[in-house]
């Protein structure tokens, strides 16, 4: 009992000490941990740099369009599935139903998630996950946090991580060697999907990309638990 | 008698001058048109598919600036601080601000190469004044970008007053960066903060062109 204590204390004076070089002025009440996830964003923008975005911009130069769109495809079609399930977990019934509609259409007619045709059929995609459906819930964001690799994330989502982790479809895939190349092809995937974002944030950020990406991903899931109608900031 | 002429004259006059004028389009139409409009000047224009900034810079000033409400803008970015800058200083936060967001929508728009835009159905009442226009950019091989306008009712037409990507406000995000630079030197102190990225940003694009 005595050594748990002492090792918790140890962690706190740890995170403490590197606080204190780091400089964790706390000037912004949502990020309290700041020096830390600086630390962590110049960590991920190194990888980035120097593993991530390479990879994406020759997958993004090499692949043809169709095969491009159709991996994209797949991997949104796998990810309808907790879609439909965070629906179904806010109470949102029919957005469930027609997510199991898209899940349902695009695995058989679309070619187990090539073609999107539920898009074309106007089932529209939602974008939900377990880090909004306890925001629904009541749950506050609480502090926000630079995680290693999966990059911004506030306490109540990296709860939702978790989940969504946990019961990823693509996780439950045997043998491990193309489970794991699944995940390589759909981080990748995802990186190239945005590849020409990268120029207008850098122009947008005015120098603070940090800040920038901080305050855009806090605004932008306190918009998506919201759905898009958050309660407007009184000081208009 | 009388009174049915001047109210044929009227019924001609709006009909004469009524769709064709932006000032009178619905939202929907009017997001719509713009888009396609820049789209089809861009797809044409070589010097633009070359990364050629000024030039996207000079048919966004063109086309798309008209249609915006900066002066909306700039207080929804600056928050509760803009009610103490005073009228020339708010008049220069705006322009500052503006440059800051033509430049961003500029070089977003030679980023994306051939893409296509399509518009989510939407029923606008006569009674509506704040509307949101949805759209969703396809880039060849990408998965859809969702983009949607805020827009409001005004004398002069439907005006936007915010775009928000992927449920990301472009505007809104400042915010917090723009009140601790109020807090530490001040209104002037954010329009100098301002000032100083815009003319940095210009001197580095024409360092890279040279």
């Amino acid at each position: 009992m005595k050594s748990k204590y002492m090792r918790l204390s140890h962690l706190t004076l740890g995170v403490a000490a590197a606080c204190v070089l780091a400089g964790c002025a706390g000037t912004n009440p949502k990020d309290p941990m700041e020096g830390f996830n600086r630390g962590m964003f110049a960590f991920n923008e190194g990888l980035d740099k120097v593993v991530i975005k390479p990879v994406a911009q020759g997958y993004d130069a090499v692949a043809p369009v169709p095969v491009k769109k159709g991996v994209g495809n797949f991997f949104s079609n796998v990810a309808d599935v907790l879609v439909g399930v965070n629906n179904l977990l806010q109470g949102k019934v029919p957005d469930a139903t027609s997510d199991l509609g898209r899940v349902i259409t695009n695995t058989t007619v679309g070619i187990l998630g090539v073609f999107d045709v539920a898009s074309e059929m106007g089932l529209e995609k939602h974008n939900e996950d377990f880090g909004q459906t306890l925001g629904r819930w009541g749950m506050g964001p609480g502090a926000y946090v630079v995680l290693p690799v999966f990059g911004p994330r506030d306490v109540r989502d990296t709860i939702g991580l978790v989940a969504n982790v946990g019961l990823d479809p693509v996780g439950r895939v045997y043998p491990v060697n193309v489970r794991n190349s699944m995940v390589g092809t759909r981080l990748i995937s995802d990186r190239a999907d945005v590849l020409p974002a990268d120029k207008a944030i850098e122009e947008a950020s005015l120098g603070d990309k940090y800040a920038y990406i901080r305050d855009s991903y806090l605004q932008r899931r306190e918009n998506l638990v919201y759905d898009g109608k958050p309660p407007r900031p009184k000081d208009d | 008698m009388k009174k049915f002429f001047v109210f044929l004259m009227l019924a001609a006059g709006l009909a004469l001058a009524g769709p064709s004028r932006a000032e009178d389009l619905p939202p929907d139409v009017l997001v719509k048109n713009v888009t396609n409009e820049v789209l089809e000047v861009v797809k044409k224009d070589r010097e633009i598919q070359n990364g050629n900034t000024r030039r996207v810079v000079q048919l966004i000033e063109a086309k798309v600036l008209p249609h915006f409400n900066f002066t909306h803008m700039t207080i929804l970015a600056v928050g509760r601080d803009w009610r103490q800058a005073n009228p020339a200083q708010q008049k220069a936060l705006t322009d500052e601000f503006k440059d800051l967001l033509v430049r961003t929508y500029s070089n977003a728009f030679t980023s994306y190469k051939n893409q296509t835009v399509s518009f989510r159905p939407m029923r606008v009442q006569p009674s509506d004044t704040d509307v949101t226009v949805r759209t969703e950019v396809v880039q060849p091989g990408g998965q859809p970008v969702k983009i949607d306008y805020a827009l409001e009712k005004t004398p002069a037409g439907w005006k936007v007053y915010d775009v928000t990507v992927e449920a990301s406000s472009l505007v809104m995000v400042y915010r917090d960066q723009f009140g601790q630079q109020v807090r530490s030197g001040g209104i002037d102190g954010l329009i100098a903060f301002l000032h100083s990225k815009n003319q940095g940003a210009e001197s580095a694009g024409k360092a890279v062109k040279k």
